[in-house]
């Protein structure tokens, strides 16, 4: 099995695709003969041609919409946007026309679709090339959030999230795109979407993640061990729709759960998995959810090693409720 | 570039200059029947609005040569992506008056099972009719997308896309416009610009001296017609239509109309529009202009034209009691077409909104049962 990056299994991914369906195409800004700013599409333009892949004018909002119009009519389009952070003139198509075109036609119209675009910080991208987004996203009714944090995952996840019937939102975890090395299967094969993946089991707490903050999660769970404490890690890998049975489920087997994200806290994804678990499994719990997030403040650029959640911060969380 | 005075082929009084008949007889008064059955629909929905039978609907008066003249120039392979006030395109093209009705009434036949407010609607056949979303623009490089799947598999099909004076600021019109002359897709954008974007008049939306020109910075060519003129529109959208088809790009298409009522059953125009433009332009009513054409032909006489439009009014009257009778959407419809498959979140929330309904009884939970 090759051993690749994150984002060379991206690129696996998006070859394996179009190798085996001529109605996926791939396109956004600079994703031609360049390869995209992070090479995600490297060779895709000298192997399957500039009808196929190609750089469109710079229109995040064009970009999406023409997707929308492609995957109405036969195609199966994968749009770049070149960092999450620009997706926002997008919005309007992603919200009000991708995510609602099956519900407001009765299924005469749909979009099977997947926009994948770069997300979080860790590369010293200040305000704009650093933004986790996906709380805005989640709360879209119609929509896939799909967020890999390991290059076999990244591939498998890819490919179904351009098998699915509707519109996925890909966040790739740019800190990871090279950071991390793993095997991963050649040829074709799906991770299923809304699945959870069990990183490291543990019979003491249990911590929630996703991206890149995974290997995060991992080392603090490996210093709380060292400490007496053991980790259940859960890989949330699909966040809308969410595998909630298998949430609470994990979250039953400790009784204490950390949730951590790069987002911002305050109507973060983990504010959905502490309410998730107030409401259904509250009997369950030997102490409060706690919370490892951004802060509520936009994305600084010097300092971000201290706004982004390390080790450090997700073992004082994990040894404040395995304390409690 | 100055886009000169707009195209007409019918004169006010009905003479032609420069048609080229590719019209037969029939198709003439098939053209001129849509056009009465649009203003047939229009007048039944405001009087179902007013009463209340219905929510909302959007008036057309007016503008009705610009939908039927280019509705006139598609073939039914093509994709027409409207706006809220097209709907004479898909009446055109076939979609019966009781389909629209079932949509007015949002009830359980409805394509979109009454998840839209009135006048949204979808078709699919007998000519892809889009469905319509109420953010303005949104549809445009949408189509340009739908376009360029025809284009990359070889067919000669276009996309038409219309749209106000207002939606020529929207994102969606500059991302469209501009992708579509890059990508030399086979659209058609067709401005139907009748003066005001809700309230907003012209001279406030835009400084060009037209919609058409904003065209030549794109890199592709732009036109006005006289759009209360049927033979005009058509003219200008089918030179349109055969340069997308024939691999030569997009082409933006301007009709100038006015609209004679509001912007839908919610607004009063006479607090923005004056009289005396209301009433020049009501001397330039499209459907009487294409009756003083067909006269000339031989092919309309006052009391022709009265029964035709009666025709309509007896079948759209027919479709208003066939609607209102089809029940409303059970409860299922809010849960389904989110996905393609049900969700257990969704699954969830259903379940609980049936068992409420089935406890106090005040809603069809259409079974109450999953799967659908």
């Amino acid at each position: 099995m090759p051993t690749l990056t994150l984002v060379q299994a991206v690129n696996d991914a998006l070859k394996t695709a179009m190798r085996r369906d001529p109605t996926v195409i791939h396109f956004g800004e600079d994703v031609g003969p360049k390869g995209g700013v992070f090479l995600a599409s490297d060779g895709l333009t000298k192997e399957f041609g500039k009808a196929r892949n190609f750089d469109t004018p710079l229109s995040e909002d064009g970009i999406i919409g023409t997707a929308i119009g492609m995957a109405m009519n036969g195609l199966r389009p994968v749009a770049e946007i070149q960092f999450q952070d620009f997706i926002f003139p997008a919005f309007d198509q992603i919200v009000s026309e991708a995510a609602k075109l099956r519900y407001r036609s009765g299924g005469q119209y749909t979009a099977p679709m997947v926009i994948r675009t770069p997300y979080g910080g860790g590369i010293r991208g200040g305000l704009y090339h650093s933004q986790s987004g996906e709380a805005y996203f989640c709360h879209t009714p119609g929509l896939k959030v799909v967020v890999p944090s390991t290059p076999e995952d990244a591939k498998g996840l890819l490919l179904a999230s351009i098998e699915d019937p509707d519109p996925v939102l890909f966040l790739e975890p740019k800190a990871l795109y090279r950071q991390l090395k793993g095997e991963v299967p050649e040829g074709f094969y799906t991770t299923p979407l809304s699945t959870l993946r069990t990183v490291r089991t543990g019979k003491d707490v249990t911590v929630f993640c996703y991206g890149a903050m995974v290997p995060v999660c991992q080392k603090a769970a490996e210093q709380a061990a060292e400490k007496g404490i053991e980790c259940l890690i859960v890989d949330l890998r699909t966040l809308l729709p969410l595998d909630e049975e298998g949430v609470l489920e994990a979250a039953k087997q400790t009784g204490r759960v950390v949730v951590v994200h790069e987002a911002p806290r305050f109507c973060g994804f983990g504010a959905e998995i502490s309410a998730m678990i107030a409401e259904n499994i509250i009997e369950y719990m030997e102490a409060p959810v706690a919370r490892v997030t951004g802060f509520d403040t936009p994305f600084p650029n010097t300092l971000e090693h201290h706004y982004m959640p390390d080790a450090r911060r997700v073992l004082d969380a994990i040894e404040h409720v395995g304390k409690f | 570039m100055t886009i000169a005075e707009p195209n007409q082929v019918i004169a006010q009084d009905g003479s032609v200059n420069g048609y080229t008949p590719d019209l037969t007889n029939s198709q003439l008064l098939h053209c001129y029947r849509t056009m009465q059955s649009v203003r047939a629909f229009d007048d039944i929905c405001m009087k179902l609005q007013r009463s209340g039978r219905i929510g909302f609907s959007i008036p057309n008066k007016g503008v009705e040569a610009c939908q039927v003249g280019a509705a006139s120039a598609l073939e039914k392979t093509d994709w027409i992506f409207p706006s809220y006030r097209d709907f004479g395109m898909a009446l055109y093209h076939g979609v019966s008056p009781l389909e629209m009705m079932h949509n007015m009434f949002g009830n359980d036949r409805d394509s979109a099972r009454g998840r839209q407010m009135p006048v949204h609607f979808s078709f699919v056949k007998p000519i892809h009719f889009v469905s319509i979303s109420s953010p303005i623009g949104t549809h445009i490089p949408q189509a340009v997308g739908a376009a360029y799947a025809m284009k990359l598999r070889g067919e000669k099909n276009v996309c038409l896309t219309s749209f106000g004076d207002g939606g020529t600021s929207s994102l969606g019109f500059h991302s469209g416009m501009n992708f579509a002359a890059v990508w030399k897709a086979p659209v058609v954008f067709l401005c139907q610009n009748n003066g005001y974007a809700i309230s907003c008049p012209s001279e406030e939306q835009t400084c060009s001296e037209s919609y058409a020109i904003k065209a030549v910075a794109y890199g592709m060519p732009g036109v006005v017609v006289d759009g209360n003129d049927l033979l005009a529109v058509r003219q200008a959208v089918k030179e349109a239509v055969e340069r997308a088809r024939t691999g030569g790009g997009p082409t933006l298409v301007e009709a100038k109309t006015f609209r004679m009522g509001g912007h839908s059953t919610s607004d009063d125009p006479t607090r923005y529009v004056p009289k005396e433009l209301v009433e020049s332009w009501a001397k330039k009513d499209p459907v009487a202009r294409f009756e003083r054409f067909l006269a000339s032909r031989g092919l309309w006489t006052p009391e022709k034209g009265a029964a035709i439009y009666e025709e309509c009014i007896a079948e759209i009257t027919a479709a208003v009691s066939e609607a209102e009778k089809t029940p409303p959407p059970t409860l299922e419809s809010i849960f389904s077409d989110v996905y393609a498959q049900i969700p257990p979140h969704i699954r969830r929330q259903g379940q609980a909104a049936f068992d409420l309904a089935a406890r106090v009884g005040d809603a069809s939970a259409g079974g109450g049962k999953f799967p659908l």
